[in-house]
């Protein structure tokens, strides 16, 4: 709601709020450059004084007006010719021309009206109106992002085009809201929507009959400060029924021009000073290292525009396309879809093809838009949830379990739930399970065992369809690719080679980080940024299907780095044992957050074996606050297969590592890490009751032996590895 | 610019004695390229004796700005029933405002005098930029203003 709240007016308002604010940047210049220009009045010196100092220059002046920047104008008639001069208020006499000039005429009329009168002046009001919900939208969504209003200032994180968005953002947000609501308030008192009109009185039906009284000798005009004027128009000396004309601050009145008397005088409304200080704020004109400053905030407009606009075109080419959808009413199959992502409404439009390919009438609806009453003609729902970090609901899917309490049942309709998630995470499809429990509790039939896609896997999806297809009677055959993210050249720069006399040849490859350009990366097609524990998916010659390998780098780095071990017969790991330097490969980064080492002083218990090497020794290499973090490493040889030894030993020295245990399968008394750590029990034991995380890298059969070393070792304290894992303090990376 | 309610605004406005006999006359007000913005102007007429008589159009579209007509806001303390129905949109630098009103023939070479009052943005109030008598010679005449206007003419 409050996404589209800022969405579709950034679009809606795009070219009209960047135009307002262009404009209004390149006017915040011209007050600062007024105030410099012009000779200020020294604080001491009356209207009075100087309205006889003009008087002197020019007896002909008609008017004297003082700007809020403090520049004062004289207008005059001389032989009948009009002139008029910013005047000199220590001298009276003028010193430039008065008139402002064409260009900021034109930059006015622009940035007010549009060159269109009212119809223009609604429209830029319109366009204050954008920027103001804008500001205030976006504001809450940066709060939001950042997990409250506390970390305004905190690490902005995403791609180029985000972080763009959310670090000029919330710095010009300030400036933005004043601009616009001061906008908008000017723009009603200029519709005379406000009671803050200054006006005249009516003009004095008797006057002294008298004429010649110099504006000096005038009391009122000689207490008044020239901070003060508005503006004073002079009486026609061979009219003595004429007056002088004064607007102040305060108020407008009549002065008698023979004895100063004040015929007539009205006070100004109290909104009028409000407005003048709303102009003021809004042009600089009187505050103009304010005016310059809104200045800069209106300049970044531009830029939250285009980076705005990327971010959108990003979401809306990845958006999900369901071609011929049934209305909820008419459907026999209902596919209620939750996911933050496209990628499970990629795996709902193929369900959806293959069962109207199969006759069927299909809805398709998001969660948020689930409502079992409209569902007339539903003989089945099925549930595709996606499940993100540690067992949340996806944001449009929040809510549903609440909806669902709500809704009757509809017994005669029986209900699957297919989960979609990432076995690596410790809640794997965790709403799905949480969606699957509520139905049954509300009085709901299932139709399947709920079931689970790991990792967008085309096969668990496949399984799934075939055992749907077998409840429902006909063949359904789910064929799903996955949209692939856009892949990367990746250059090799270096490699290391390891265990070829061990029968277990595997390489380090170190490749370059791809360069793109600013463009690229404004539309998040850069290289992303990674770190150590995240995934380099690679795409082998010859297939679809990415192999995922763990990175040993971090972008920080300034290279990508994995490891890899050559599997007889292995397509992908063939083709990467087989590079040479100068070599390319093509890849993308798939971000895997729950095996990132995390912040925190918490000591790190790591165990890996063989090429689950890798993220173990990018985050040692990434250690530089010297965390306590003790290594536990399974190879064959020593004088083989030892990968990263000499780095192992730098970092060692370094104190990146502080204590490192070798476990070696080859030799006169082989050994595994498990027995490694059992070995260590007591000290493994130890550091996990100062709150050490354990971190797992390697094979399956390595991990579920690591597993059943630490249940042993933790039962003595009461501790199971199960209850580590709830906690986020033992986490796997197995493959 | 004509407009049928001016005329009978003007004639509900002004009370003559004779004032049976009406024809229609042309007011052509052309600016000078003063360089400004959209100037505002008020049109009116004052008596032998030199009192208000009554407006014969306004032009500018926000009452806020009207005391800067400052002659005609002394005159009719910026009422707003001295305009209704005969005001219209500010006019440009360089253009030309024309209105036909039916206007009584009793008020020409009776010592009535044709003022206009002129005003723009952030630029010099003038009132009485142009000040000429209504007179039966004067008709067809073009009369150079003093600030914005460059010549006024009035035709029967």
């Amino acid at each position: 709601m409050l996404r589209a709240l800022h969405r579709w007016p950034g679009l809606a308002g795009l070219v009209l709020v960047t135009l307002l604010a262009l404009s209004g940047a390149a006017l915040s210049v011209f007050p600062a450059i007024e105030h410099l220009a012009a000779p200020q009045a020294a604080s001491t010196l009356s209207v009075g004084e100087l309205a006889t100092r003009v008087q002197q220059n020019y007896p002909g002046v008609e008017q004297i007006r003082r700007a809020p920047s403090g520049r004062i104008t004289a207008y005059w008639f001389e032989g009948g010719i009009p002139g008029a001069a910013v005047i000199d208020p220590a001298t009276g006499a003028g010193v430039a021309p008065a008139d402002a000039s064409a260009s900021e005429r034109w930059l006015v009329n622009l940035h007010r009206q549009l060159f269109a009168g009212d119809t223009g002046r609604l429209v830029m009001a319109a366009g204050a109106g954008f920027m103001l919900l804008l500001s205030v939208s976006g504001a809450v969504l940066v709060a939001r992002r950042m997990g409250g209003w506390r970390n305004w200032f905190g690490h902005a994180r995403g791609g180029t085009a985000a972080r763009l968005h959310v670090e000029l953002g919330r710095v010009a947000v300030v400036g933005l809201v004043l601009s616009s609501l001061t906008a908008l308030w000017m723009t009603a008192s200029t519709f005379g929507l406000l009671p803050d009109e200054a006006r005249l009185p009516r003009y004095p039906a008797v006057t002294s009959g008298e004429t010649g009284m110099a504006p000096d000798h005038i009391a009122a005009l000689a207490a008044l400060p020239v901070a003060g004027l508005h503006d004073l128009g002079f009486p026609d000396p061979n009219d003595p029924a004429d007056a002088f004309t004064l607007r102040t601050g305060r108020g407008a009145g009549y002065l008698d021009q023979g004895t100063g008397e004040v015929l007539a005088w009205a006070d100004a409304p109290a909104l009028a000073r409000v407005s003048d200080t709303v102009t003021m704020l809004h042009t600089g004109r009187g505050a103009a290292v304010l005016g310059l400053a809104l200045g800069l905030a209106a300049l970044s407009v531009p830029a939250l525009g285009l980076s705005g606009f990327v971010l959108w075109l990003a979401a809306w080419r990845a958006r999900p396309r369901i071609r011929g959808n049934a209305a909820a009413g008419r459907a026999g199959t209902i596919i209620v879809v939750g996911s933050e992502s496209g990628s499970t409404w990629g795996f709902a439009a193929t369900l959806h093809r293959a069962l109207r390919d199969a006759g069927q009438i299909v809805h398709v609806a998001p969660m948020s838009a689930f409502d079992p009453a409209r569902y007339g003609a539903a003989r089945q729902i099925l549930i595709l949830a996606a499940t993100y970090g540690d067992g949340a609901a996806p944001a449009p899917a929040r809510g549903f379990l609440e909806r669902l309490g709500r809704a009757t049942a509809l017994p005669d309709v029986p209900v699957a739930v297919l989960g979609f998630g990432d076995r690596s995470f410790p809640a794997f499809c965790a709403f799905a399970d949480a969606v699957a429990q509520a139905l049954v509790a509300n009085g709901w039939t299932m139709l399947l065992p709920p079931d689970q896609v790991d990792r967008q896997s085309p096969q668990d999806f496949a399984r799934w369809g075939r055992a749907l297809g077998e409840r429902l009677g006909f063949a359904l055959d789910l064929v799903h690719q996955p949209v692939r993210p856009a892949t990367h050249e990746l250059t090799l720069v270096s490699r290391r080679d390891y265990g070829a006399e061990v029968q277990a040849p595997a390489a380090i490859l170190r490749f370059a980080v791809p360069r793109a350009g600013l463009w690229q990366r404004l539309r998040g097609r850069g290289f992303p940024r990674f770190q150590a524990g995240d995934l380099l998916a690679v795409l082998p010659a010859g297939s679809p299907v990415p192999r995922l390998y763990s990175l040993a780098s971090a972008r920080g780095d300034g290279f990508v780095e994995i490891v890899v071990r050559k599997h007889p017969g292995g397509l992908c790991s063939g083709q990467l044992v087989a590079l040479a330097p100068g070599d390319s490969i093509r890849a993308f980064i798939r971000p895997n957050p729950g095996f990132h080492a995390a912040g925190g002083r918490a000591p790190l218990i790591l165990i890996g074996a063989g090429s689950g090497i890798a993220p173990l020794a990018g985050f040692i290499r990434a250690n530089a606050r010297k965390r306590k973090v003790h290594l536990f490493f399974g190879l064959r040889d020593r004088g083989s297969d030892f990968l990263f030894a000499g780095e192992l030993a730098g970092w060692q020295h370094e104190g990146r590592l502080a204590r490192l245990t070798i476990a070696t399968s080859r030799g006169a008394h082989p050994h595994h890490v498990q027995d490694a750590l059992r070995a260590e029990a007591a000290q493994v034991l130890a550091m996990i009751r100062t709150g050490a995380r354990v971190m797992v890298c390697g094979g399956r059969g390595m991990a579920a032996g690591v597993a059943d070393a630490l249940a042993d070792i933790l039962a003595p304290a009461g501790l199971t590895p199960a209850l580590l894992k709830a906690e986020g303090r033992y986490v796997e990376d197995i493959f | 610019m004509k407009s049928p309610l001016a005329a009978l605004s003007l004639t509900t406005a002004l009370v003559f004695p004779g004032l049976a006999v009406a024809a229609p006359v042309t007011f052509a007000t052309t600016l000078n390229n003063y360089g400004g913005d959209g100037a505002y102007l008020a049109l009116y007429l004052t008596d032998a004796s030199g009192s208000y008589a009554g407006t014969l159009w306004l032009a500018g579209g926000k009452s806020k700005y009207y005391d800067s007509l400052s002659g005609w806001y002394r005159a009719t303390g910026g009422d707003p029933a001295q305009i209704d129905g005969i005001t219209g949109a500010s006019v440009g630098a360089g253009r030309t405002l024309e209105i036909t009103l039916d206007l009584a023939d009793a008020l020409f070479d009776a010592g009535y005098v044709l003022h206009v009052d002129a005003t723009a943005e952030d630029m010099r109030d003038s009132p009485d930029d142009v000040a000429v008598p209504l007179t039966s010679e004067g008709a067809g005449q073009p009369v150079p203003g003093r600030r914005y206007v460059a010549t006024l003419q009035y035709d029967r």
